[in-house]
Protein backbone atom coordinates (compact mmCIF):
# COMPACT_ATOMS: atom_id res chain seq x y z
CA UNK A 1 0.00 0.00 0.00
CA UNK A 2 1.77 3.52 -1.12
CA UNK A 3 1.03 5.99 1.44
CA UNK A 4 -1.29 8.79 0.59
CA UNK A 5 1.28 11.75 1.01
CA UNK A 6 3.75 9.74 -1.53
CA UNK A 7 0.14 9.39 -4.28
CA UNK A 8 -0.14 13.02 -3.96
CA UNK A 9 3.36 13.93 -4.42
CA UNK A 10 3.52 11.62 -7.53
CA UNK A 11 0.04 13.42 -8.38
CA UNK A 12 1.65 17.02 -8.37
CA UNK A 13 4.83 16.18 -10.04
CA UNK A 14 2.87 14.58 -12.84
CA UNK A 15 1.33 17.75 -12.83
CA UNK A 16 4.03 20.36 -13.23
CA UNK A 17 5.48 18.10 -15.80
CA UNK A 18 1.98 18.70 -17.85
CA UNK A 19 1.97 22.13 -17.22
CA UNK A 20 5.45 22.52 -18.03
CA UNK A 21 5.03 20.58 -21.46
CA UNK A 22 1.87 22.27 -22.08
CA UNK A 23 4.08 25.72 -21.82
CA UNK A 24 6.68 24.57 -23.83
CA UNK A 25 3.85 23.18 -26.60
CA UNK A 26 2.04 26.64 -26.84
CA UNK A 27 5.92 28.64 -26.89
CA UNK A 28 6.89 26.35 -29.53
CA UNK A 29 3.78 26.90 -31.75
CA UNK A 30 4.05 31.02 -31.08
CA UNK A 31 7.65 30.83 -32.42
CA UNK A 32 6.45 28.51 -35.32
CA UNK A 33 3.52 30.13 -36.19
CA UNK A 34 5.42 33.89 -36.49
CA UNK A 35 6.86 32.53 -39.48
CA UNK A 36 3.54 31.67 -41.30
CA UNK A 37 0.67 33.23 -43.25
CA UNK A 38 -1.28 34.89 -42.31
CA UNK A 39 0.30 37.90 -40.94
CA UNK A 40 -1.50 39.91 -39.04
CA UNK A 41 0.17 43.49 -39.79
CA UNK A 42 -2.38 45.97 -38.50
CA UNK A 43 -2.95 44.19 -34.99
CA UNK A 44 0.76 44.12 -34.58
CA UNK A 45 1.28 47.48 -35.32
CA UNK A 46 -1.72 48.22 -32.74
CA UNK A 47 0.18 46.05 -30.46
CA UNK A 48 3.46 47.60 -30.81
CA UNK A 49 1.95 50.53 -30.10
CA UNK A 50 0.59 49.74 -26.78
CA UNK A 51 3.71 48.02 -25.98
CA UNK A 52 6.37 50.56 -26.59
CA UNK A 53 4.07 53.66 -26.55
CA UNK A 54 2.35 52.76 -23.49
CA UNK A 55 5.13 51.53 -21.15
CA UNK A 56 7.87 53.98 -22.35
CA UNK A 57 6.78 56.34 -19.21
CA UNK A 58 6.85 54.15 -16.85
CA UNK A 59 10.10 52.49 -17.91
CA UNK A 60 11.92 55.98 -18.48
CA UNK A 61 10.69 57.18 -14.46
CA UNK A 62 11.73 53.86 -13.75
CA UNK A 63 15.19 53.74 -14.89
CA UNK A 64 16.20 57.31 -14.27
CA UNK A 65 15.13 56.68 -10.43
CA UNK A 66 17.14 53.15 -10.45
CA UNK A 67 19.94 54.45 -11.93
CA UNK A 68 20.36 57.21 -9.56
CA UNK A 69 19.94 55.07 -6.22
CA UNK A 70 22.56 52.88 -8.07
CA UNK A 71 25.04 55.80 -8.48
CA UNK A 72 24.62 56.99 -4.91
CA UNK A 73 25.71 53.40 -3.78
CA UNK A 74 28.48 52.58 -5.90
CA UNK A 75 29.59 56.88 -5.91
CA UNK A 76 30.54 56.14 -1.96
CA UNK A 77 32.30 53.40 -2.09
CA UNK A 78 34.25 54.74 -5.33
CA UNK A 79 34.81 57.66 -3.37
CA UNK A 80 36.14 56.40 -0.07
CA UNK A 81 38.35 53.83 -2.34
CA UNK A 82 39.77 57.16 -4.13
CA UNK A 83 38.29 55.79 -8.01
CA UNK A 84 35.38 57.69 -7.86
CA UNK A 85 36.26 58.40 -12.26
CA UNK A 86 35.26 54.84 -12.46
CA UNK A 87 32.00 55.69 -11.61
CA UNK A 88 30.97 55.70 -15.32
CA UNK A 89 32.74 52.44 -15.97
CA UNK A 90 30.94 50.44 -13.23
CA UNK A 91 27.42 52.27 -14.38
CA UNK A 92 27.59 50.81 -17.93
CA UNK A 93 28.99 47.40 -15.95
CA UNK A 94 25.74 47.29 -13.75
CA UNK A 95 23.25 48.91 -15.82
CA UNK A 96 23.89 48.13 -19.64
CA UNK A 97 24.72 44.33 -18.95
CA UNK A 98 22.56 43.87 -15.62
CA UNK A 99 20.36 45.54 -14.16
CA UNK A 100 18.89 47.71 -17.52
CA UNK A 101 17.66 44.81 -19.10
CA UNK A 102 15.95 43.15 -15.96
CA UNK A 103 14.28 46.15 -14.34
CA UNK A 104 12.92 47.05 -18.01
CA UNK A 105 11.73 43.48 -18.67
CA UNK A 106 10.40 43.58 -14.71
CA UNK A 107 8.71 46.93 -15.55
CA UNK A 108 7.12 45.97 -18.85
CA UNK A 109 6.05 42.43 -16.86
CA UNK A 110 3.97 44.39 -14.05
CA UNK A 111 2.38 46.39 -16.65
CA UNK A 112 1.51 43.76 -19.89
CA UNK A 113 1.33 40.20 -18.12
CA UNK A 114 -1.66 41.43 -16.41
CA UNK A 115 -2.92 43.39 -18.97
CA UNK A 116 -2.90 40.38 -21.85
CA UNK A 117 -3.68 37.87 -19.54
CA UNK A 118 -7.03 39.55 -18.44
CA UNK A 119 -7.68 40.57 -22.08
CA UNK A 120 -7.29 36.83 -22.91
CA UNK A 121 -8.52 35.59 -20.38
CA UNK A 122 -11.95 37.36 -20.82
CA UNK A 123 -12.36 36.15 -24.23
CA UNK A 124 -12.22 32.52 -23.42
CA UNK A 125 -14.98 32.96 -20.91
CA UNK A 126 -16.56 34.74 -23.05
CA UNK A 127 -15.92 32.04 -25.93
CA UNK A 128 -14.62 34.15 -28.37
CA UNK A 129 -11.16 32.40 -28.78
CA UNK A 130 -13.79 29.71 -29.60
CA UNK A 131 -15.22 31.87 -31.65
CA UNK A 132 -12.39 32.68 -33.83
CA UNK A 133 -11.47 29.21 -34.29
CA UNK A 134 -14.95 28.08 -35.56
CA UNK A 135 -13.90 30.67 -37.91
CA UNK A 136 -11.49 29.12 -39.33
CA UNK A 137 -8.94 31.93 -37.37
CA UNK A 138 -5.99 30.33 -35.67
CA UNK A 139 -6.09 32.17 -32.24
CA UNK A 140 -2.06 31.68 -31.72
CA UNK A 141 -1.46 33.43 -35.22
CA UNK A 142 -4.31 36.37 -34.67
CA UNK A 143 -3.89 37.04 -30.82
CA UNK A 144 -0.36 35.92 -29.67
CA UNK A 145 2.02 36.21 -32.29
CA UNK A 146 1.32 40.30 -33.34
CA UNK A 147 1.75 40.46 -29.06
CA UNK A 148 4.90 38.83 -29.29
CA UNK A 149 6.62 40.33 -32.41
CA UNK A 150 5.34 43.74 -30.92
CA UNK A 151 7.22 43.17 -27.58
CA UNK A 152 10.12 41.42 -29.52
CA UNK A 153 10.72 45.00 -31.09
CA UNK A 154 9.52 47.18 -28.47
CA UNK A 155 11.73 45.51 -25.50
CA UNK A 156 15.07 46.04 -26.74
CA UNK A 157 14.44 49.70 -27.85
CA UNK A 158 12.48 50.48 -24.08
CA UNK A 159 16.15 48.87 -23.08
CA UNK A 160 18.19 51.33 -25.01
CA UNK A 161 16.10 54.14 -23.44
CA UNK A 162 15.82 52.92 -20.08
CA UNK A 163 19.79 52.34 -19.86
CA UNK A 164 20.27 56.02 -21.18
CA UNK A 165 17.98 57.73 -18.80
CA UNK A 166 19.39 55.61 -16.19
CA UNK A 167 23.39 56.45 -17.15
CA UNK A 168 21.99 60.00 -17.27
CA UNK A 169 20.86 59.30 -13.98
CA UNK A 170 24.53 58.66 -12.79
CA UNK A 171 26.00 61.36 -14.51
CA UNK A 172 23.83 63.96 -12.04
CA UNK A 173 24.72 61.71 -9.27
CA UNK A 174 28.53 62.50 -10.13
CA UNK A 175 28.08 66.29 -10.53
CA UNK A 176 27.04 65.63 -6.95
CA UNK A 177 30.03 63.85 -6.25
CA UNK A 178 32.12 66.54 -7.57
CA UNK A 179 32.90 64.66 -11.04
CA UNK A 180 33.13 66.14 -14.37
CA UNK A 181 30.26 65.61 -16.85
CA UNK A 182 33.31 64.73 -18.92
CA UNK A 183 34.88 62.42 -17.33
CA UNK A 184 32.16 60.27 -16.09
CA UNK A 185 30.86 60.06 -20.37
CA UNK A 186 34.52 58.96 -21.22
CA UNK A 187 34.02 56.27 -18.59
CA UNK A 188 30.57 55.06 -20.26
CA UNK A 189 32.18 55.45 -23.50
CA UNK A 190 35.02 54.10 -22.92
CA UNK A 191 33.36 50.42 -21.55
CA UNK A 192 30.25 50.50 -24.28
CA UNK A 193 31.82 48.24 -25.95
CA UNK A 194 30.33 46.11 -28.47
CA UNK A 195 30.48 42.97 -26.24
CA UNK A 196 29.04 44.35 -23.21
CA UNK A 197 26.25 46.12 -25.68
CA UNK A 198 25.91 42.13 -26.51
CA UNK A 199 25.08 40.73 -23.46
CA UNK A 200 22.77 43.67 -22.60
CA UNK A 201 21.04 43.67 -25.55
CA UNK A 202 20.52 39.69 -26.17
CA UNK A 203 18.38 39.38 -22.97
CA UNK A 204 15.38 41.38 -24.09
CA UNK A 205 14.80 39.28 -26.89
CA UNK A 206 14.24 36.50 -24.67
CA UNK A 207 12.49 38.40 -21.84
CA UNK A 208 9.88 39.93 -23.81
CA UNK A 209 9.13 35.92 -25.41
CA UNK A 210 8.87 34.97 -22.21
CA UNK A 211 6.40 37.81 -21.23
CA UNK A 212 3.91 37.26 -23.90
CA UNK A 213 3.82 33.68 -24.19
CA UNK A 214 3.25 33.34 -20.18
CA UNK A 215 0.68 36.07 -20.45
CA UNK A 216 -0.88 34.43 -23.20
CA UNK A 217 -0.78 30.63 -21.94
CA UNK A 218 -2.33 31.60 -18.72
CA UNK A 219 -5.30 33.53 -20.33
CA UNK A 220 -6.08 31.16 -22.76
CA UNK A 221 -6.14 28.23 -19.71
CA UNK A 222 -8.07 30.37 -17.45
CA UNK A 223 -11.12 28.60 -16.17
CA UNK A 224 -13.40 29.59 -13.93
CA UNK A 225 -15.54 32.98 -15.17
CA UNK A 226 -13.70 36.58 -13.12
CA UNK A 227 -12.22 34.24 -10.39
CA UNK A 228 -10.00 32.20 -13.00
CA UNK A 229 -8.77 34.96 -14.90
CA UNK A 230 -7.94 37.00 -11.65
CA UNK A 231 -6.21 33.66 -10.61
CA UNK A 232 -4.02 33.15 -14.11
CA UNK A 233 -3.58 37.39 -14.03
CA UNK A 234 -1.91 36.85 -10.67
CA UNK A 235 -0.08 33.48 -12.00
CA UNK A 236 1.30 35.03 -15.28
CA UNK A 237 2.81 38.39 -13.58
CA UNK A 238 4.56 35.86 -10.67
CA UNK A 239 5.90 33.55 -13.17
CA UNK A 240 7.22 36.24 -15.91
CA UNK A 241 8.74 38.09 -12.86
CA UNK A 242 10.73 35.04 -11.59
CA UNK A 243 10.70 33.95 -15.28
CA UNK A 244 12.97 36.71 -16.14
CA UNK A 245 15.48 36.47 -12.87
CA UNK A 246 16.00 32.50 -13.71
CA UNK A 247 16.26 33.80 -17.53
CA UNK A 248 19.07 36.30 -16.71
CA UNK A 249 21.01 33.97 -15.12
CA UNK A 250 20.83 31.35 -18.11
CA UNK A 251 21.55 33.59 -20.64
CA UNK A 252 24.26 35.57 -18.84
CA UNK A 253 25.83 32.37 -18.25
CA UNK A 254 25.48 30.95 -21.49
CA UNK A 255 26.44 34.90 -23.37
CA UNK A 256 29.65 34.76 -20.86
CA UNK A 257 30.87 31.09 -22.17
CA UNK A 258 30.32 32.16 -25.82
CA UNK A 259 32.20 35.28 -25.62
CA UNK A 260 34.93 33.21 -23.66
CA UNK A 261 34.46 35.27 -20.21
CA UNK B 1 -26.75 15.85 -43.43
CA UNK B 2 -25.12 15.70 -39.94
CA UNK B 3 -24.99 12.43 -38.28
CA UNK B 4 -23.79 11.19 -34.89
CA UNK B 5 -22.95 8.10 -34.66
CA UNK B 6 -22.39 6.45 -31.22
CA UNK B 7 -20.55 9.16 -29.88
CA UNK B 8 -18.26 9.28 -26.67
CA UNK B 9 -16.74 12.38 -25.22
CA UNK B 10 -14.95 12.83 -22.03
CA UNK B 11 -13.09 15.68 -20.54
CA UNK B 12 -10.41 14.64 -17.95
CA UNK B 13 -11.76 11.13 -17.51
CA UNK B 14 -14.98 12.74 -16.90
CA UNK B 15 -17.75 11.19 -19.02
CA UNK B 16 -19.56 14.14 -20.68
CA UNK B 17 -21.26 12.62 -23.97
CA UNK B 18 -22.20 8.65 -23.94
CA UNK B 19 -23.34 6.81 -27.07
CA UNK B 20 -24.98 9.92 -28.57
CA UNK B 21 -26.87 8.65 -32.10
CA UNK B 22 -28.74 11.22 -33.81
CA UNK B 23 -29.40 12.68 -37.66
CA UNK B 24 -30.15 15.77 -38.84
CA UNK B 25 -31.72 15.65 -42.73
CA UNK B 26 -30.72 18.76 -44.87
CA UNK B 27 -33.10 22.20 -44.62
CA UNK B 28 -34.73 20.44 -41.16
CA UNK B 29 -33.95 22.49 -37.49
CA UNK B 30 -32.94 19.72 -34.63
CA UNK B 31 -33.37 20.59 -30.94
CA UNK B 32 -31.50 19.51 -28.35
CA UNK B 33 -33.07 19.75 -25.27
CA UNK B 34 -31.83 18.90 -21.81
CA UNK B 35 -31.07 20.58 -17.87
CA UNK B 36 -27.95 22.55 -17.60
CA UNK B 37 -24.79 20.05 -17.37
CA UNK B 38 -26.68 17.70 -19.62
CA UNK B 39 -23.91 17.87 -22.31
CA UNK B 40 -26.20 19.76 -24.84
CA UNK B 41 -22.96 22.26 -25.70
CA UNK B 42 -20.54 19.96 -25.82
CA UNK B 43 -22.22 18.38 -29.11
CA UNK B 44 -22.26 21.67 -30.49
CA UNK B 45 -18.42 21.71 -29.62
CA UNK B 46 -17.72 18.48 -31.15
CA UNK B 47 -19.57 19.56 -34.58
CA UNK B 48 -17.47 23.08 -35.35
CA UNK B 49 -14.20 20.71 -34.43
CA UNK B 50 -13.68 22.51 -31.07
CA UNK B 51 -13.19 18.92 -29.13
CA UNK B 52 -12.91 15.32 -30.62
CA UNK B 53 -14.66 12.48 -29.78
CA UNK B 54 -13.01 9.25 -27.75
CA UNK B 55 -14.88 7.26 -29.46
CA UNK B 56 -17.55 7.29 -32.25
CA UNK B 57 -17.87 9.29 -35.83
CA UNK B 58 -19.67 12.49 -36.70
CA UNK B 59 -20.56 12.85 -40.48
CA UNK B 60 -21.00 16.23 -42.09
CA UNK B 61 -22.33 15.13 -45.94
CA UNK B 62 -21.22 12.08 -45.92
CA UNK B 63 -17.85 13.12 -44.30
CA UNK B 64 -16.63 12.11 -40.68
CA UNK B 65 -15.03 14.91 -39.13
CA UNK B 66 -13.38 13.46 -36.37
CA UNK B 67 -11.10 12.04 -38.54
CA UNK B 68 -9.99 15.18 -41.15
CA UNK B 69 -6.98 16.99 -41.22
CA UNK B 70 -6.77 20.36 -39.65
CA UNK B 71 -6.59 21.81 -42.80
CA UNK B 72 -10.05 19.98 -44.18
CA UNK B 73 -11.77 20.89 -40.83
CA UNK B 74 -10.86 24.62 -41.55
CA UNK B 75 -12.68 24.07 -44.97
CA UNK B 76 -15.59 22.00 -43.27
CA UNK B 77 -16.33 24.75 -41.07
CA UNK B 78 -16.69 27.56 -43.63
CA UNK B 79 -19.91 25.54 -44.27
CA UNK B 80 -21.07 26.17 -40.82
CA UNK B 81 -22.12 29.51 -38.59
CA UNK B 82 -22.04 28.97 -35.38
CA UNK B 83 -23.72 31.28 -32.51
CA UNK B 84 -22.78 30.91 -29.01
CA UNK B 85 -24.36 31.34 -25.71
CA UNK B 86 -24.47 35.42 -25.39
CA UNK B 87 -23.47 36.41 -28.66
CA UNK B 88 -19.50 35.71 -28.25
CA UNK B 89 -18.77 38.80 -30.38
CA UNK B 90 -15.13 40.47 -30.71
CA UNK B 91 -15.36 43.28 -27.97
CA UNK B 92 -12.81 44.81 -29.27
CA UNK B 93 -14.17 45.11 -33.33
CA UNK B 94 -17.27 46.97 -34.46
CA UNK B 95 -20.49 45.46 -35.16
CA UNK B 96 -19.10 45.48 -38.97
CA UNK B 97 -15.99 44.00 -38.48
CA UNK B 98 -17.79 41.45 -36.23
CA UNK B 99 -19.89 40.33 -39.05
CA UNK B 100 -17.95 40.80 -41.98
CA UNK B 101 -14.88 38.98 -40.10
CA UNK B 102 -15.66 35.81 -41.70
CA UNK B 103 -15.22 37.35 -44.88
CA UNK B 104 -12.22 39.40 -44.64
CA UNK B 105 -10.29 36.61 -43.46
CA UNK B 106 -10.95 34.50 -45.93
CA UNK B 107 -10.78 37.26 -48.55
CA UNK B 108 -8.51 39.37 -46.76
CA UNK B 109 -10.14 42.56 -48.47
CA UNK B 110 -10.19 45.96 -47.42
CA UNK B 111 -13.07 47.13 -44.79
CA UNK B 112 -14.89 49.12 -47.25
CA UNK B 113 -14.98 45.86 -49.39
CA UNK B 114 -17.28 43.62 -46.92
CA UNK B 115 -19.51 46.93 -46.24
CA UNK B 116 -21.85 45.98 -48.33
CA UNK B 117 -22.43 42.35 -47.34
CA UNK B 118 -22.05 43.36 -43.61
CA UNK B 119 -25.29 45.92 -44.33
CA UNK B 120 -27.07 43.60 -46.14
CA UNK B 121 -26.69 40.49 -43.21
CA UNK B 122 -27.46 43.41 -40.50
CA UNK B 123 -30.75 44.21 -42.39
CA UNK B 124 -31.46 40.36 -42.77
CA UNK B 125 -31.79 39.53 -39.27
CA UNK B 126 -33.46 42.99 -38.54
CA UNK B 127 -31.18 45.37 -37.66
CA UNK B 128 -30.91 48.96 -38.34
CA UNK B 129 -27.27 48.47 -41.01
CA UNK B 130 -26.52 51.59 -39.51
CA UNK B 131 -25.19 50.24 -36.54
CA UNK B 132 -22.33 49.13 -38.50
CA UNK B 133 -19.53 51.52 -36.20
CA UNK B 134 -21.24 50.55 -33.09
CA UNK B 135 -19.04 48.71 -30.75
CA UNK B 136 -20.91 45.26 -29.31
CA UNK B 137 -21.06 46.66 -26.05
CA UNK B 138 -23.68 49.70 -27.16
CA UNK B 139 -26.02 47.12 -27.92
CA UNK B 140 -28.88 45.35 -26.25
CA UNK B 141 -28.44 41.94 -25.35
CA UNK B 142 -30.95 41.06 -28.02
CA UNK B 143 -29.56 43.11 -30.57
CA UNK B 144 -26.05 41.60 -30.04
CA UNK B 145 -27.36 37.96 -30.56
CA UNK B 146 -29.09 39.45 -34.13
CA UNK B 147 -25.52 40.80 -34.56
CA UNK B 148 -24.38 37.30 -33.71
CA UNK B 149 -26.41 35.43 -36.11
CA UNK B 150 -25.71 38.20 -38.90
CA UNK B 151 -21.49 37.11 -38.31
CA UNK B 152 -22.41 33.95 -38.50
CA UNK B 153 -24.38 33.93 -41.63
CA UNK B 154 -21.83 35.96 -43.02
CA UNK B 155 -19.18 33.50 -42.89
CA UNK B 156 -19.06 32.34 -46.29
CA UNK B 157 -22.97 31.85 -46.50
CA UNK B 158 -23.13 28.75 -44.13
CA UNK B 159 -25.70 25.80 -44.88
CA UNK B 160 -25.15 24.44 -41.50
CA UNK B 161 -26.35 26.91 -38.43
CA UNK B 162 -25.41 25.93 -35.06
CA UNK B 163 -27.24 27.64 -32.39
CA UNK B 164 -26.00 27.59 -28.83
CA UNK B 165 -28.93 28.75 -26.49
CA UNK B 166 -29.99 32.02 -28.54
CA UNK B 167 -32.42 33.57 -26.42
CA UNK B 168 -30.72 32.62 -23.24
CA UNK B 169 -31.22 35.67 -20.73
CA UNK B 170 -33.25 37.74 -23.34
CA UNK B 171 -36.60 39.01 -22.63
CA UNK B 172 -39.82 37.72 -24.11
CA UNK B 173 -40.01 39.58 -26.83
CA UNK B 174 -36.30 39.85 -28.16
CA UNK B 175 -36.08 36.10 -27.91
CA UNK B 176 -39.29 35.92 -30.24
CA UNK B 177 -37.55 38.10 -32.48
CA UNK B 178 -34.66 35.31 -32.00
CA UNK B 179 -36.86 32.50 -32.64
CA UNK B 180 -38.87 34.04 -35.38
CA UNK B 181 -35.08 34.47 -37.41
CA UNK B 182 -34.69 31.40 -36.95
CA UNK B 183 -37.52 29.68 -38.18
CA UNK B 184 -37.63 32.29 -41.19
CA UNK B 185 -33.59 31.23 -42.01
CA UNK B 186 -35.28 27.71 -42.30
CA UNK B 187 -38.58 28.20 -44.31
CA UNK B 188 -36.60 31.52 -46.83
CA UNK B 189 -33.13 29.98 -47.12
CA UNK B 190 -33.36 26.64 -46.59
CA UNK B 191 -30.38 26.59 -43.25
CA UNK B 192 -29.92 23.16 -41.81
CA UNK B 193 -29.64 24.06 -37.80
CA UNK B 194 -29.39 22.69 -34.42
CA UNK B 195 -30.23 24.68 -31.73
CA UNK B 196 -29.33 23.76 -28.04
CA UNK B 197 -31.58 25.54 -25.68
CA UNK B 198 -33.76 24.55 -22.57
CA UNK B 199 -36.46 26.57 -23.48
CA UNK B 200 -39.65 24.17 -24.32
CA UNK B 201 -41.40 26.81 -25.65
CA UNK B 202 -38.23 27.73 -28.17
CA UNK B 203 -37.78 23.81 -28.96
CA UNK B 204 -41.61 23.28 -29.89
CA UNK B 205 -41.80 26.77 -31.94
CA UNK B 206 -38.66 25.86 -33.86
CA UNK B 207 -37.91 21.87 -34.41
CA UNK B 208 -38.33 19.79 -36.91
CA UNK B 209 -37.14 17.40 -34.41
CA UNK B 210 -36.35 16.70 -30.53
CA UNK B 211 -33.19 15.27 -29.11
CA UNK B 212 -33.47 15.06 -25.43
CA UNK B 213 -30.00 15.03 -23.44
CA UNK B 214 -29.72 13.43 -19.63
CA UNK B 215 -26.61 13.18 -18.00
CA UNK B 216 -24.87 12.94 -21.53
CA UNK B 217 -26.83 10.10 -22.93
CA UNK B 218 -30.01 10.69 -25.53
CA UNK B 219 -33.35 10.00 -23.88
CA UNK B 220 -35.65 11.20 -26.11
CA UNK B 221 -36.14 11.72 -29.81
CA UNK B 222 -38.99 12.42 -32.04
CA UNK B 223 -41.15 14.82 -32.85
CA UNK B 224 -42.61 17.97 -30.65
CA UNK B 225 -45.92 16.30 -30.72
CA UNK B 226 -44.75 12.74 -29.83
CA UNK B 227 -42.52 14.40 -27.27
CA UNK B 228 -45.71 16.39 -26.00
CA UNK B 229 -47.08 12.53 -25.31
CA UNK B 230 -43.57 10.86 -23.80
CA UNK B 231 -44.52 8.82 -20.52
CA UNK B 232 -40.82 8.39 -19.58
CA UNK B 233 -40.36 9.51 -15.86
CA UNK B 234 -37.58 11.97 -16.76
CA UNK B 235 -39.31 13.22 -19.69
CA UNK B 236 -42.50 14.39 -17.92
CA UNK B 237 -40.21 15.53 -14.50
CA UNK B 238 -38.46 17.82 -17.28
CA UNK B 239 -41.46 18.67 -19.00
CA UNK B 240 -43.61 19.09 -15.82
CA UNK B 241 -42.79 22.89 -15.39
CA UNK B 242 -43.76 24.08 -18.79
CA UNK B 243 -46.86 21.79 -19.91
CA UNK B 244 -48.85 24.85 -19.74
CA UNK B 245 -46.15 26.27 -22.38
CA UNK B 246 -46.52 23.72 -24.31
CA UNK B 247 -49.84 23.21 -24.73
CA UNK B 248 -49.91 27.24 -25.60
CA UNK B 249 -46.50 26.56 -27.76
CA UNK B 250 -48.55 23.59 -29.93
CA UNK B 251 -51.71 25.81 -30.46
CA UNK B 252 -49.91 28.56 -31.48
CA UNK B 253 -47.71 26.50 -33.94
CA UNK B 254 -50.31 24.74 -35.25
CA UNK B 255 -52.12 27.74 -36.00
CA UNK B 256 -49.53 29.09 -37.64
CA UNK B 257 -48.85 28.77 -41.60
CA UNK B 258 -46.03 26.25 -42.28
CA UNK B 259 -43.23 26.95 -44.60
CA UNK B 260 -42.08 24.30 -47.37
CA UNK B 261 -40.24 22.64 -45.28
CA UNK B 262 -41.86 22.99 -42.00
CA UNK B 263 -42.90 20.18 -40.26
CA UNK B 264 -45.63 19.06 -41.87
CA UNK B 265 -43.78 18.87 -45.20
CA UNK B 266 -42.13 15.76 -44.23
CA UNK B 267 -42.98 13.34 -41.69
CA UNK B 268 -41.41 12.24 -39.31
CA UNK B 269 -40.10 8.68 -37.82
CA UNK B 270 -41.62 7.82 -34.97
CA UNK B 271 -39.78 8.97 -31.50
CA UNK B 272 -37.95 6.80 -29.10
CA UNK B 273 -39.19 7.58 -25.95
Amino acid sequence: MVPPVIVALVERFRLLVETVQDYTLFTFETLRAGFRRPFYVQETIHQLHFSLIGSLAIVLVSALVAGQALAIQLARELTNTGTKGELGHMMVISVVRALGPVLTGMVVASRMSAGITAELGAMRSSDQIDALVAFGTDPIRRLVVPRNVALVIALPVLTILGDGLAMLGGAFVGLQYHLTWALYWNGVMQYLTPKNLLVGMMKPFFFAILIVTTACWKGFRSEGGAKGVGLATTESVVIASVGILVTDVITTRLLFRALGW
Amino acid sequence: MIEFRNVDFSIGGNPILRDISFRVPRGKTKVILGPSGSGKSTVLRLLIGLYRPDRGEIFVDGEDISRVSAARLRQIRSRMGMVFQQGALFDSMTVGENVGYALLEAQGDDESDVEEPVRHYLELVGLDPDLIDRMPDQLSGGMQRRVAIARALAALDPVLLLYDEPTTGLDPQSAERITDLILRLRDAHGKTAIMVTHDIADAFKVADDVTILERGSVVFEGTGDELARASKPFINEFLAPFRKAIAAAQQQFQAAPRGPSGPSAAPHEGGRA
